[in-house]
C-alpha cells in the first residue's frame, strides 16, 4: 500500500513539474510505457490470486488512471502556455497601410453618374432611351426640326460641319440631341415616352461653352399629352434629380424652331455662400427649354398634327451636374484632370436608383 | 431690345409700377434682361455747390472743398479733380454711397492730413459717361440739394429685353406697348399714323433693277424729299431717350430715324440730295464693287449684297447700313428719306458675311411689318418737319407692299387640347383681337387673321401659344401624365446601353478613373490610330488638334494621362466609354471601351509600397482589365481567341489582339508603341486596352431562366505538375491549349504557375511549368490510369509544341 501511496505521489508530482510536452512525455513513458512502472505492476496482476487481484487490481487500476489523468490535465496546461507563447511572439504592426482599394482609387464621370440618374427617374415614369450617331446629316439635325433655310444655327460659325460628299451634301456633327426625335418618331408608332441623352457639339468656345457637351432630350407623343403633362413630369423630375420635396418651377413664352407653343423653365433657388438651393429662395435659374412638338416636326415624321400631339423638352446634363454637385466651371468636365475627377467623380458602386437613392 | 419705361408710356396707357411690368414682361414671354433704374442707383446724388475750394496743405495736386449740399452746414471733401473751383456746381455723394465707376461704398477718410465727408464726382464714377476728367459741371441754375438723377432726366428706368427671333413685331416700344396691354397692364394707345401731304413729285426717281425671281430681295421702296430743312441737334428729350438705350445721338435727321426704328421698329435712312447724283437704283451689287459705310470702313461688295446706288456708284448697303458719302450732317438742307422692305434672308446673310450689326439688320433680318411701310414714311416726314421745318415732296413708290394676309381657320378646343387649359373662346377672343389679330365667325371654329406684323404666326399652334402666353402658362395646373399600362415597368435598357454602363462600373471597380475627352482629334493622331478617313474631317474645326472625329478612344486618353503626368501625378489610370467613328454612316459609329494605366498605377496598387510594389505597369496589367471587363460582361470566355501582336499603335511583341475568330476581332491591350511615344510626345511605361462593345455578340436568348443542372461529381479532384522546355518563340497558350485537349472528359483546368528562362536551360530554350487538374467522374483513378493520362498530356504537348518533359 505504502509502495503505491509513495508512487502515485511521486509520478503526480513528476507530472506537475514536467516543463514541456517532451519531459511531460518521459514521465509518461516512466509511468505508462512499456516498461513504465505502472505498467509493470499492470503486469503483476495475472500472477495474483483472485482474491490479491480483487484487492490490488482496484488501485492499480485508480493509479493508472490518476496518472492518465494528471498527464492529460498537464498536456492541456501546457500546450495553451505553449499558445500562449508563441502568439505573444507573433506580432504584426497593423497600423502598417496595405494597398489602397481599387474600389476605393477608381471614379465615375458626373456625367455618366447623371445620366444614369436621369434615366432612373424617368425609367420609373415610363421612359425608356433612344439614340442616335453624332454625325447626322442636316435634314435630321435642322429641316425636319423645321429649322428654315438661312436659319443662323446652320452657319459655319455655330455648327460643325463634315466635308461635302459627291452630292455636295455636308454632314453635320449633331448641334441638339433632337434629331433623335425624327428618328424614334419615324421608326416607332406612338406612344412614344422617350429621353434622348447624349453628346451634341457647337461651335463655341469660352469660359461657359465647350465645342462638346451633353444634352437630354425628352419626346412623348400621343393622342393627348399636352402642357399640363409636360409640367408635371419636369416638375416631378426636377423634384427627384435635384432630391428636394418641392421645387417652384415658373414657365416662360419662349421660341424653338421645333416646338410650338415653346416654353423656357426657370427653377426657383437660393443662392448662399456659392451653394444653390432649390426649393426656396428668390433667384432663378434657367435650366431647360420645352414645348408642344411643331405641326410641321409631326408631319415631318408622316403622323398628322390633328391626330397626334405632344411635347419635348431638352437640357444640358452638364449643366444639371453643376447645378446638383457644384461644379464651379464647364471646361474641366472634359479635360480628365484626375483631381477633378478624384473629387467631383462617383465611387464606383454610386449606382443611382430610385430603390436606395439616386446618391449615397 | 431696350427702352425706357416714359417712352413705354408714350404708347401704353398705364398705372402699373416698373416692377409689375417688368414680371408681365417676362411671363409673356418678353424675357426681361436687365432693368436700369438710375433713379435707385443714383438717389444718394445730389446737387450741390462748390462755397470754397482751396489748395490742400499736403498736396498739390488736391484741392480742399467747402460743400453746401443744401442739408445743413457745409461739409467737407477733398478733391482731386483738376477742376474742381470755387463757385462751381457739381454732384455730391456722402458717405456709406456706392460709387458704381469704383465700386467702392465711400467712407468719412483723412486724405493726406484733411478730413473728407463725401466726394464730388466725375460722370465715370457714376457710369453715366466716359468722362473721367474731372467733376460734373452743373449750370448755375441747377438746384442744390435736390436729386441728381431726376434733374439730369436720368431718372427714366431702361429696360432691356432678350427678345426671341420669332418677335420682330417687339423690336418696337409700340409692339412691346401693346403686348403688355394684352396682358391687361394698361390700354394701347392709338397708333394711326396721319398721311403727309407731299407737294410736288419727288425729283429722284427708284428703279428695282432685279432680274426675275429676285424681287423679293426689295419687294417695294418708297422714297420722298424735304426741301428746306435746317438739320443740327435733335431736342434734348430725343437725345435723351437715345441716350438712356446707347445710341449715340448725331443729328436731327439721324436722329430720327433711330427713333422710330426703335418707335416702331421701322428702320429708315436719309440721304443728302445734295450729294445724291441722279436717280436711285436698288439692285445686287456688282462684283469689284466698293462702299465707305457710316462706320468709317470700306466693305468689299458682291451679287450677294443688294445695295442703293446713283449714278455715281453704290451709295448704302440695303437694310443694313448707309455710305457716308450720301449722309446727312449739319449742311444738309434737302433729305431725301427711305422706306423700304427687305429680304429677311438676304439682309441676314448680308449681315452675317460682312460683319455688320446695326439696328435696321436686326429688324429687316426678324422680318418687319410691310404695312407700315409708307406710314412709316409718313411718321419719320412728320419727324422732320416739326423738328427740322421744310417741304414735303410726294413719296415716290417702287414695287409694292407685299400682301401678306392669311387666314387661320381655328377651332376654339384647340386651346385646351394643346394647352391642358380651358381657356374660354371670349377670353381667348379677346386676347388675339388685342393683339391685333382679326377673328371672324362666331361659334365652336373661328377665322383668324393674324396682323402684318406677325410673319411667325403660320397656324393654329402659334394661335395657342398666343392665347396662353398673355392668359399666363402659369395658369395650367400640372396634370399627372398616366402610365402606358398599368403594369410593373418593363425593362427599357438596350444591350448596348446595357454593356455600356456596366464597363464603366466594371473597370471603375478596378480602380481606374472615367475620363470624358473630346470626340474630336487632330488628323494626325487620327491617322496614327487608323484613322483619318477625309469624311470624318471637320470642314470648320474649332481647333486645329480638334478637327477629326476619332477612330479610338486611345489618343484622348492617352494625351490625357500625359497631362496629368506633368501637372505632377503620373501614375494615372484612365478609362473612358465611348463613341468612336470608322465612317460618317450611323452604323460606322461603336461604342467602345478604353483604358490606359501610366507609371505604376497598376490595379492591386500604385507607388511604392513596404510590402514591394513601386513595378511599373506592363501589358498584363491591361489584359487583366480588359479580361475582368469582358467577365463582367458576361461574355463567355470559351471562345475567346488571344493572338500576338496587335494594332500598329501597340508594341508588337508585348501587345494582344482579342477575337473570337480571325474575323471576329473585338480589341487589342499591350504596351504603347514606342513611336506614338514620341510622336504623341508621351513618356511611359504606357498600357492600354480597347474593346469594341459593339462588335461584342449578344447573348443567346433562352426560354427560361433555369441555370443547367450543377452535376457535382462524388470523387475529388487531382493535379498533377508538368514541367516542359520549349523553344522561347512556343505561346504558352498553346501548351495550355494542347494539354487541354490531352484528355477533354478528365481535364478540368490547366494553370501556368511557372515560367523560367535561364542558367540550366538552352538560351533559345525556356521552361514552362502547368499544373493540370483532373476530375473523376465514374469512379477514383488508380496509378495505372492517373499515369496514362499524364503520358497523354506529354506527348500531346510534344507533338503541338515539341516541348519535351523537362528531367
Amino acid at each position: 500500500m505504502t509502495d503505491l501511496n509513495q508512487l502515485e505521489r511521486d509520478l503526480l508530482s513528476q507530472v506537475e513539474a514536467a516543463g514541456d510536452e517532451a519531459a511531460l512525455e518521459a514521465v509518461r513513458v516512466s509511468a505508462l510505457g512499456k516498461k513504465g512502472s505502472v505498467s509493470e505492476l499492470l503486469k503483476t496482476l495475472g500472477s495474483m490470486t483472485p482474491e490479491e487481484r480483487k484487492e490490488r487490481g482496484p488501485l492499480i487500476n485508480g493509479l493508472r488512471d490518476k496518472v492518465q489523468t494528471a498527464i492529460a490535465a498537464k498536456k492541456e496546461t501546457l500546450a495553451e502556455a505553449a499558445l500562449e507563447a508563441r502568439l505573444a511572439a507573433e506580432r504584426i504592426d497593423v497600423t502598417l497601410p496595405v494597398p489602397e482599394a481599387p474600389e476605393a482609387r477608381g471614379r465615375i464621370h458626373p456625367i455618366s453618374q447623371v445620366i444614369e440618374e436621369l434615366t432612373a427617374i424617368f425609367a420609373d415614369m415610363g421612359f425608356s432611351v433612344a439614340e442616335g450617331p453624332d454625325i447626322e446629316t442636316d435634314y435630321l439635325n435642322f429641316t425636319a426640326l423645321n429649322f428654315p433655310e438661312g436659319h443662323p444655327a446652320r452657319e459655319m460659325h455655330d455648327t460643325f460641319f463634315l466635308a461635302p460628299d459627291e452630292k455636295g451634301e455636308r454632314k453635320v456633327l449633331r448641334t441638339h440631341t433632337s434629331p433623335v426625335q425624327v428618328r424614334t418618331m419615324t421608326s416607332k408608332a406612338p406612344p412614344i415616352r422617350v429621353i434622348i441623352p447624349g453628346r451634341t457639339y457647337r461651335h463655341d468656345s469660352d469660359q461657359t461653352h465647350t465645342p462638346m457637351f451633353h444634352q437630354v432630350e425628352g419626346l412623348v407623343i400621343d393622342k393627348s399629352a399636352n402642357i399640363a403633362h409636360m409640367k408635371w413630369i419636369l416638375e416631378e423630375f426636377c423634384k427627384a434629380f435635384f432630391e428636394v420635396d418641392q421645387v417652384k418651377m415658373r414657365f416662360r413664352p419662349s421660341f424653338f424652331p421645333f416646338t410650338e407653343p415653346s416654353a423656357e423653365v426657370d427653377i426657383q433657388c437660393s443662392r448662399k455662400g456659392g451653394e444653390i438651393r432649390f426649393g426656396e429662395g428668390s433667384d432663378w435659374l434657367e435650366i431647360l427649354g420645352c414645348g408642344m412638338v411643331h405641326p410641321n416636326v409631326l408631319r415631318n415624321c408622316g403622323l398628322d398634327p390633328d391626330e397626334y400631339q405632344g411635347f419635348a423638352w431638352g437640357m444640358g446634363i452638364d449643366r444639371i451636374a453643376m447645378l446638383k454637385y457644384g461644379m464651379p466651371d464647364l471646361r474641366p468636365f472634359f479635360e480628365a484632370d484626375v483631381r477633378w475627377l478624384n473629387h467631383y467623380g462617383f465611387r464606383p458602386l454610386d449606382i443611382p436608383s430610385l430603390v436606395s437613392g439616386l446618391t449615397a | 431690345m431696350k427702352f425706357t419705361l416714359s417712352w413705354l408710356k408714350d404708347h401704353l396707357d398705364t398705372t402699373a409700377s416698373l416692377d409689375e411690368i417688368v414680371e408681365t414682361l417676362t411671363r409673356i414671354g418678353l424675357e426681361v434682361e436687365g432693368v436700369e433704374d438710375k433713379a435707385k442707383t443714383l438717389a444718394p446724388y445730389t446737387i450741390a455747390y462748390v462755397i470754397a475750394a482751396e489748395q490742400h496743405p499736403n498736396a498739390d495736386r488736391l484741392r480742399v472743398c467747402m460743400v453746401d449740399t443744401g442739408a445743413g452746414k457745409p461739409i467737407q471733401v477733398v478733391c482731386g479733380a483738376p477742376n474742381a473751383r470755387t463757385g462751381m456746381k457739381s454732384v455730391f455723394a456722402p458717405p456709406g454711397t456706392y460709387i458704381p465707376g469704383k465700386n467702392i461704398t465711400l467712407g468719412i477718410g483723412t486724405i493726406r492730413g484733411v478730413e473728407s465727408a463725401g466726394m464730388l464726382c466725375s460722370g465715370s464714377e457714376l457710369e453715366i459717361s466716359d468722362d473721367h476728367d474731372g467733376i460734373i459741371e452743373l449750370p448755375e441754375d441747377a438746384p442744390v440739394g435736390k436729386a441728381y438723377a431726376a434733374y439730369a432726366g436720368l431718372d427714366d428706368p431702361v429696360i432691356e429685353i432678350n427678345l426671341t427671333p420669332n418677335r420682330p413685331d417687339c423690336t418696337s416700344i409700340h409692339g412691346i406697348a401693346r403686348d403688355l396691354a394684352a396682358a391687361g397692364l394698361g390700354t394701347l394707345k392709338a397708333d394711326a399714323v396721319p398721311a403727309v401731304q407731299g407737294r410736288g413729285a419727288c425729283p429722284v426717281s427708284v428703279t428695282l433693277d432685279f432680274v426675275p425671281g429676285d424681287e423679293k430681295l426689295c419687294p417695294v421702296f418708297a422714297l420722298r424729299l424735304v426741301r428746306g430743312v435746317k438739320n443740327g441737334p435733335s431736342p434734348e428729350w430725343m437725345q435723351r431717350r437715345l441716350l438712356s438705350i446707347g445710341l449715340r445721338p448725331i443729328n436731327a435727321l439721324v436722329d430720327i430715324t433711330n427713333y422710330v426704328t426703335f418707335d416702331r421698329g421701322r428702320p429708315l435712312h436719309v440721304f443728302d440730295l445734295k450729294k445724291v447724283k441722279g436717280n436711285l437704283t436698288v439692285r445686287r451689287a456688282k462684283a469689284g464693287e466698293e462702299v465707305l459705310a457710316l462706320d468709317g470702313r470700306t466693305y468689299a461688295l458682291d451679287s450677294g449684297t443688294v445695295v442703293i446706288a446713283d449714278e455715281s456708284g453704290v451709295e448704302s448697303i440695303a437694310g443694313i447700313m448707309g455710305g457716308e458719302h450720301s449722309g446727312s450732317d449739319e449742311g444738309t438742307t434737302d433729305v431725301l428719306i427711305e422706306s423700304a422692305l427687305w429680304d429677311p434672308l438676304n439682309i441676314a446673310q448680308t449681315g452675317r458675311k460682312h460683319g455688320i450689326i446695326t439696328d435696321a439688320r436686326y429688324r429687316f433680318e426678324r422680318g418687319i411689318d410691310p404695312a407700315f411701310t409708307l406710314p412709316g414714311l409718313d411718321l419719320a416726314t412728320q419727324m422732320v418737319i416739326d423738328l427740322c421745318g421744310g417741304e414735303p415732296s410726294e413719296a415716290v413708290v417702287a414695287g409694292q407692299v407685299p400682301d401678306t394676309s392669311r387666314v387661320i381657320a381655328f377651332p376654339w378646343s384647340e386651346v385646351p387640347r394643346l394647352s391642358g387649359l380651358d381657356v374660354r373662346p371670349a377670353e381667348s377672343e379677346e386676347i388675339l383681337r388685342k393683339l391685333g389679330f382679326k377673328v371672324e365667325g362666331s361659334g365652336e371654329r373661328v377665322n383668324v387673321t393674324p396682323p402684318s406684323w406677325r410673319p411667325d404666326i403660320e397656324g393654329k399652334a402659334d394661335l395657342v401659344e398666343e392665347v396662353i402666353r398673355i392668359a399666363g402658362v402659369d395658369r395650367i395646373e400640372p396634370q399627372p401624365l398616366a402610365r402606358l399600362e398599368a403594369a410593373v415597368a418593363k425593362p427599357i435598357l438596350t444591350l448596348i446601353q446595357k454593356r455600356t454602363r456596366l464597363a464603366r462600373r466594371a473597370l471603375a471597380v478596378r480602380g481606374l478613373v472615367e475620363a470624358v475627352t473630346w470626340s474630336f482629334i487632330s488628323k494626325g493622331e487620327a491617322e496614327l490610330f487608323g484613322g483619318g478617313d477625309p469624311r470624318l474631317s471637320l470642314a470648320n474645326p474649332i481647333a486645329a488638334e480638334l478637327s477629326d472625329m476619332r477612330p479610338s478612344l486611345l489618343p484622348g486618353l492617352l494625351k490625357a494621362a500625359q497631362r496629368n503626368a506633368d501637372r505632377g501625378f503620373g501614375d494615372v489610370a484612365l478609362f473612358e466609354v465611348g463613341q468612336t467613328f470608322a465612317s460618317d454612316e450611323p452604323e460606322g459609329q461603336s461604342i467602345k471601351a478604353a483604358a490606359v494605366r501610366r507609371g505604376t498605377a497598376r490595379a492591386e496598387g500604385v507607388g511604392r509600397h513596404w510590402d514591394g510594389g513601386a513595378e511599373s505597369v506592363d501589358a498584363f496589367d491591361a489584359k487583366a482589365d480588359v479580361l475582368a471587363l469582358l467577365a463582367a460582361l458576361g461574355i463567355p470566355a470559351g471562345g475567346l481567341q488571344i493572338v500576338s501582336g496587335g494594332p500598329a499603335w501597340f508594341h508588337p511583341g508585348r501587345s494582344g489582339t482579342l477575337q473570337f475568330g480571325p474575323r471576329n476581332v473585338v480589341g487589342a491591350f499591350g504596351e504603347v508603341h514606342p513611336k506614338i511615344l514620341k510622336a504623341l510626345d508621351l513618356k511611359g511605361p504606357l498600357v492600354a486596352f480597347e474593346l469594341d462593345l459593339n462588335a461584342l455578340v449578344p447573348p443567346k436568348a433562352k426560354p427560361t431562366k433555369m441555370r443547367p443542372r450543377l452535376g457535382l461529381p462524388d470523387f475529388q479532384p487531382l493535379t498533377r505538375d508538368f514541367a516542359f522546355v520549349v523553344g522561347r518563340d512556343v505561346a504558352a497558350g498553346d501548351i495550355v491549349k494542347a494539354a487541354q485537349g490531352a484528355e477533354r472528359q478528365l481535364i478540368v483546368g490547366v494553370d501556368v504557375f511557372d515560367v523560367y528562362e535561364g542558367t540550366g536551360i538552352d538560351p533559345d530554350k525556356k521552361s514552362v511549368a502547368i499544373a493540370v487538374t483532373l476530375q473523376p467522374t465514374e469512379k477514383t483513378l488508380t496509378d495505372v490510369e492517373i499515369e496514362a493520362v499524364s503520358s497523354k498530356i506529354v506527348a500531346e504537348v510534344a507533338k503541338k509544341t515539341g516541348a519535351v518533359l523537362r528531367s
